[in-house]
């Protein structure tokens, strides 16, 4: 599903990515860990395209094509979500409507009819379910006045109606009360499927207790220096990074 | 006899105005004629303002004075403007003005609505030229403006609209002021409204501008308003004139006590384009709101004066204006609140917000206060910038192609005040300019909340 191979990549100036490999596979939950400023949230952008993120060497394979090469806008209607940290805030329009225009850009894409209006409108009732998504917040401009919960399951609730064949989520814990995390872990379980792959970054363990990942990947300064299963997430939270921090990188890390 | 070239500038509409003084058959009222006269000394000393002048600084009027325009003719179909206005539901009256003049052809009576009187300025000044006597530049006339005075000294005709004491008019009043001229001859038409918003009374009311394309013509308006104790307006205007056409307008407005006037101004079209708005509360619990979305693209130059003027305690002013500009476009604007002394309890609040697509655009924002009182609270602020880079991303990472993701954010940028239009078919008018001049518009249209 995805190959990532020595990526380096930079913000400005910055080089944050320095030398990363990750595959993963289908219908797999990886996630990766780390301290602040390791390159987690970077990584997620370079994934999704963000201008301004520039891959300086090292390639990324998206179902055997070079997604370094498409557009953002490609991206998504090759089915590559991301799960924004900071949902950005658009007076004017619409949720549900932006959210019609994004479905319909990339069923069009997959050669696939447009929905109309009533088809959309039952499509949203279902997943807002998922999510325990407010009617009126589905009405509202997008993530306009949203509190940080609401916006969080807003993005869950875009990822459930968009069906993303790789969704990375960029600290989707961050913020959120346990009662909150929970409804948006559960969101993101009900989307697990065999053909849908997932990137879970995230800063702590307690967001995987709850979506259990099947690898965990540890990020520090722009390399992954340890991968392992889920256990390797409990040890973690035990010991802190400094551990990992102070071994030099492997060679090679990724899938094991 | 002055021979310096601005003098011929002012020559121009100075033997115009002997010619257009001579022509009328039934001699003015003595009030009026004496009006006309003085407003016409007025221009003749003062002449074109000049960018030396602080409320011209930021726009030349140089084009217009250049120009030896002649006063519009009648006897054309405004038929075609009409439609070009894009302007279709009205169920109220609609009265239409073609060069200044109005056309029983174009207009509609629409559905009655009990309390109102819309009569054209011609009618009133030659049957009843006393009921205007009170009111014709009464209001405007503060503005010191040489454009209003000009207007003044040509002032034939127009719409009078009373609204009745009480009255509450269900449907809005639509009038239209267009300007067909024939080619390659610049013409001038000077629109006059005068309204009056009775006691208690409320009403919807839009004035819609608009040309032949191609043409040059200046229009040079004026709208005097007068909102009595407890009424409230809601004032829109439409300015879609033609690519090439100069649109110089004032709107002055006299709020009496407890008295509620919102205006809407949406400026569209014309090369250049200049609005002078000011509003003058005169009673005390007056509620004054001016809203306004600037759209300029190409050459066009626009440009928006606002003055509103706390002279009495305990009025609340509201103002927000929008704009957006494109390719080398120009705006300017400049908001001026003024609380006198004495007028304590003013509560006042001013934003100015700017979107430039392109490098070349620029605005000029000038938001002023002049706070005299001790007692008020007063709030002002302006920003100009390009589209969130941000946001962008965040809808091209859904999926959305970045021209649709564009014309999304600048639609999303004006959408708060095209919501507030309560007049439908202007906010849908304006809607379909707005996906009209967007790329990709088409995409997104459905997306538009």
């Amino acid at each position: 599903m995805l190959e990532i191979k020595n990526l380096h990549a930079k913000v400005g100036d910055r080089e944050i990515l320095r030398g990363l490999d990750l595959s993963v596979g289908a219908g797999e939950v990886h996630a990766i860990m780390g301290p602040n400023g390791s390159g987690k949230s970077t990584l997620a952008h370079v994934l999704a395209g963000r201008p301004g993120y520039t891959v300086t060497v090292g390639s990324v394979l998206y179902k055997g094509k070079d997604l370094l090469a498409l557009s953002p806008e490609d991206r998504a209607r090759e089915g590559v979500f991301l799960a924004f940290q900071y949902p950005v805030e658009i007076p004017g329009v619409s949720n549900a409507y932006f959210l019609k225009a994004a479905l319909n850009a990339i069923r069009k894409h997959r050669g696939l009819p447009e929905l109309d209006a009533m088809d959309f409108l039952a499509l949203v009732k279902e997943k807002a379910g998922v999510v325990e998504m407010d009617d009126a917040l589905v009405k509202r401009p997008v993530n306009e006045g949203f509190s940080g919960g609401e916006k969080k399951r807003n993005e869950i609730f875009q990822m459930s109606v968009l069906e993303p064949t790789l969704a990375v989520l960029d600290e989707t814990d961050s913020g959120l009360d346990i009662d909150a995390l929970r409804i948006v872990a559960n969101g993101v379980n009900q989307l697990r499927h065999p053909e849908r792959s997932m990137l879970v970054v995230t800063h702590y363990q307690r967001l995987l207790n709850y979506i259990v990942p099947d690898f965990v990947h540890v990020l520090v300064e722009g390399r992954i220096v340890a991968s392992g299963g889920k256990e390797m997430a409990l040890r973690l939270e035990e010991k802190g990074y400094s551990w990992l921090e102070k071994e030099p990188a492997p060679a090679s890390a990724g899938r094991p | 006899m002055t021979t310096s070239p601005v003098a011929e500038d002012r020559e121009v509409f100075r033997a115009s105005f002997e010619r257009f003084a001579a022509r009328r058959a039934d001699p003015d009222a003595p009030w009026l004629a004496r009006l006309r006269t003085a407003a016409m000394a007025r221009f003749v000393e003062k002449g074109f303002p000049t960018t030396r002048e602080e409320a011209w600084r930021k726009t030349s009027v140089a084009r217009i004075a250049r120009t030896a325009f002649k006063p519009a003719e009648g006897g054309v179909s405004g038929a075609e403007a009409l439609a070009g206005l894009g302007l279709t539901g009205f169920h109220g009256p609609q009265i239409v003005f073609v060069n200044g003049r109005w056309s029983a052809e174009l207009s509609t009576p629409g559905a009655a609505l009990p309390g109102l009187e819309v009569r054209s300025l011609r009618e009133v000044l030659a049957r009843q030229p006393q009921r205007l006597e009170p009111l014709l530049n009464r209001v405007a006339g503060e503005s010191g403006n040489v454009f209003a005075d000009l207007n003044t000294a040509f002032v034939e005709d127009g719409a009078v609209v009373f609204v009745a004491p009480g009255a509450v008019l269900e449907e809005p009043v639509h009038l239209v002021y267009l300007s067909v001229t024939p080619e390659r001859e610049p013409t001038v038409s000077f629109p006059r409204t005068v309204i009056v918003a009775g006691r208690g009374s409320e009403a919807r009311l839009v004035e819609s501008y608009g040309g032949k394309g191609g043409a040059v013509y200046l229009t040079n308006a004026v709208t005097e308003v007068v909102v009595e104790d407890g009424a409230s307006l809601d004032h829109y205007k439409l300015q879609r004139e033609s690519e090439s056409a100069f649109h110089v307008a004032t709107l002055a407005v006299r709020q009496e006590r407890n008295a509620r006037f919102t205006d809407h101004a949406i400026s569209l079209g014309a090369a250049l384009a200049r609005n002078d708005i000011g509003v003058l509360f005169g009673g005390e619990g007056g509620e004054g709101t001016l809203l306004g979305l600037f759209l300029g693209d190409g050459e066009r130059h626009l440009d928006t004066h606002t003055r509103i003027d706390h002279a009495v305690p305990h009025c609340a002013s509201r103002e927000l204006y929008k704009g957006i500009l494109d390719g080398s476009a120009r705006g300017v604007f400049d908001g001026l609140i003024v609380v006198r002394p004495g007028a304590q309890k003013t509560d006042a609040w001013q934003t100015n917000k700017n979107l430039l697509l392109s490098r070349q655009a620029l605005v000029d924002s000038t938001p002023r206060l002049e706070i005299l009182a001790d007692d008020v609270k007063c709030k002002h602020g302006s920003t100009t910038g390009q589209l969130d880079p941000a946001a962008l991303f965040y809808l091209r990472s859904r999926g959305i192609a970045e021209a649709a993701a564009r014309a999304l954010l600048t639609y999303a940028f004006a959408s708060d005040l095209v919501q507030r239009i309560r007049v439908e078919p202007l906010r849908r008018a304006v809607e379909a300019y707005l996906q009209s001049r967007l790329p990709s518009a088409l995409e997104i249209k459905e997306a538009f909340a």
